[in-house]
């Protein structure tokens, strides 16, 4: 089986294409770097999304938050289940931990913005 | 009046980049002018990742983007004033602004860098026929209500365009609960990155309808749905192709236009087709030490690439106000139609010059070519080239040095 596939590791989005046999990546066309090479393997095996969304702090505001590594993409929608299930206390700063090892795929939900407990 | 040695317009990625830039090659009297209550303009609301990969070899979200700059800026103890908006630059560079604790002041500038950006572009620019109800936002206002704000705009979307934003938002929303039914693209390809077709339509199954147009509005107090047509090869639509699409929020992301206005006032000549000044290697507009650079310049895809084209303007400011010049010459840059335009558009040193450039088409197997009458001095393979992709290319001054004009043109095989 072949699958065309278009990178997003980077926004050159280079066009790929992967043979695969009994479900196993055979070989690999069209990437131009190492992580492109990677994230073809990655798709047709088990693909990987980070998710990026905000949390409603406890004043009403909102703030961006990400997961600091990919997560599996059959589990962002339940992810967004999580970040909105939550309320966060201010201050926080870019890079603070929010919630750990979210639904046990190792990968932390950080604010990716600084907010004071003022407005 | 206060004098300043450089007055930067605007305090997004590009007025932040071209300040850190100029304060490094030396420049320490400066002030940034921000019209919003932050630094980082745009890009606190895009909290999607993408950004930085060619500055900082990582991917950061927009927040995080801006959060690297404004570090650089506080750093430096670089002045900037938040909510003030410029209401007037002169070709001396008088720069007239006012906010709620100073009033109306003004600053005789030795330098200006315009980093003002852009805009979108809004319905009215589209004479879509039907009812004028709500539920009918741009890309970006909608990105703020949900990134900013925390409101969602509506439950059943319809996205009108395929550029960047709308993408983005179309993922955004699709995560938020809503159900987005098409994104309807009148060229027969898409405006955005290839990654974000990918990322942000083909991982929810959202349809991307490719040389598809809303042609009518409908519903009176609040958006009840619209009509999309296929359109031909002219862009009409064809009457037997319409089709009804239930939804109460229509999101417009019809592209992105530079924000002149100050720029006009200052006397600086204008590029038809990018819309923004028309500028030489060091992003010098026509009217002497007022400098451009990002958005307001040409729009670009990629941050990354607003803060190298900043960090031109914010060195080549240094130098302009120490007098420091390269050997001077006067060489005009054209284009072929393939490729829509350059910048910059004139080459007036004799130094390096990075020069970005965006083509008309979808091109695949091309030669980018750069020749001074028949004589080539510089090519380059690519598979392919898209509208929605900038390019870029660095000429060293020994390629161009005895050109008289350099015509940029694209070969299709």
């Amino acid at each position: 089986m072949v699958r065309e596939l278009t990178c997003i590791v980077c926004p050159k989005g280079c066009p790929l294409r992967v043979e695969l046999e009994d479900g196993v990546v055979k070989s690999v066309t069209g990437h131009t770097c190492p992580r492109g090479l990677q994230y073809a393997n990655d798709e047709c095996i088990h693909p990987m999304r980070t998710v990026t969304s905000t949390v409603l702090a406890k004043d009403g505001r909102v703030i961006p938050v990400k997961t600091d590594r990919t997560i599996p993409k059959e589990k962002m929608f339940e992810c967004m289940e999580l970040i909105n299930a939550t309320v966060i206390e201010l201050p926080v700063t870019v890079g603070q931990v929010l919630l750990s090892d979210i639904l046990g795929t190792g990968a932390n939900l950080v604010a990716t913005a600084n907010a004071d407990e003022s407005l | 009046m206060k004098q300043i040695d450089l007055v930067i317009v605007g305090g997004g990625p590009a007025g932040m980049s071209a300040a850190v830039a100029a304060y490094d090659n030396g420049i320490k009297n400066i002030l940034i002018l921000e019209r919003d209550s932050h630094l980082g303009g745009i890009l606190q609301q895009c909290i999607h990742n993408g950004f930085g990969l060619h500055r900082f070899g990582e991917e950061l979200t927009g927040p995080e983007y801006a959060w690297r700059y404004e570090q650089q800026v506080y750093e430096r103890n670089i002045p900037y004033l938040l909510n003030t908006m410029v209401l007037d630059i002169s070709p001396e560079k008088v720069v007239t602004a006012t906010n709620s604790e100073e009033g109306v002041f003004q600053i005789q500038a030795k330098a200006v860098i315009l980093a003002m950006g852009c805009r979108e572009r809004s319905k009215g620019a589209l004479n879509i026929a039907g009812t004028r109800p709500s539920g009918i936002f741009s890309a970006g206002t909608a990105q703020k209500y949900v990134n900013l704000k925390g409101y969602m705009p509506g439950k059943n979307v319809v996205i009108l365009g395929s550029g960047d934003i709308g993408l983005i938002m179309a993922r955004r929303m699709t995560l938020e609960g809503a159900k987005v039914h098409a994104v309807c693209e009148l060229m027969p390809y898409s405006g955005g990155l290839a990654r974000n077709i990918e990322q942000c339509l083909n991982d929810f199954g959202i349809p991307l309808r490719l040389s598809h147009t809303v042609v009518e509005i409908h519903g009176k107090q609040r958006l009840e749905g619209v009509t999309i047509a296929k359109v031909d090869e002219n862009r009409r639509p064809i009457p037997e192709t319409r089709e009804y699409i239930p939804c109460d929020t229509l999101l417009l992301s019809v592209g992105l236009i530079p924000e002149n206005e100050l720029s006009k006032t200052a006397g600086v000549p204008l590029d038809r087709v990018t819309s923004g000044a028309v500028v030489d290697q060091d992003r010098q507009t026509s009217v002497e030490g007022i400098f451009a650079c990002g958005n307001v310049l040409h729009v670009h895809d990629l941050v990354d690439y607003v803060s190298e084209e900043a960090e031109i303007a914010g060195k080549s400011a240094v130098a302009y106000i120490q007098g420091i010049t390269a050997e001077r010459t006067d060489i005009p840059l054209s284009t072929d139609g393939k490729i829509r335009y350059t910048v910059p558009q004139r080459i007036t040193q004799k130094k390096d010059v990075t020069v970005f450039f965006r083509v008309a088409d979808v091109y695949r197997n091309v030669t980018i070519r750069v020749s001074d009458g028949d004589r080539v001095i510089y090519s380059k393979k690519k598979l392919k080239v898209a509208p929605g992709e900038m390019e870029s290319i660095t000429l060293r001054p020994d390629q161009f040095a005895d050109a008289k004009a350099l015509s940029f043109a694209l070969e299709v095989k």
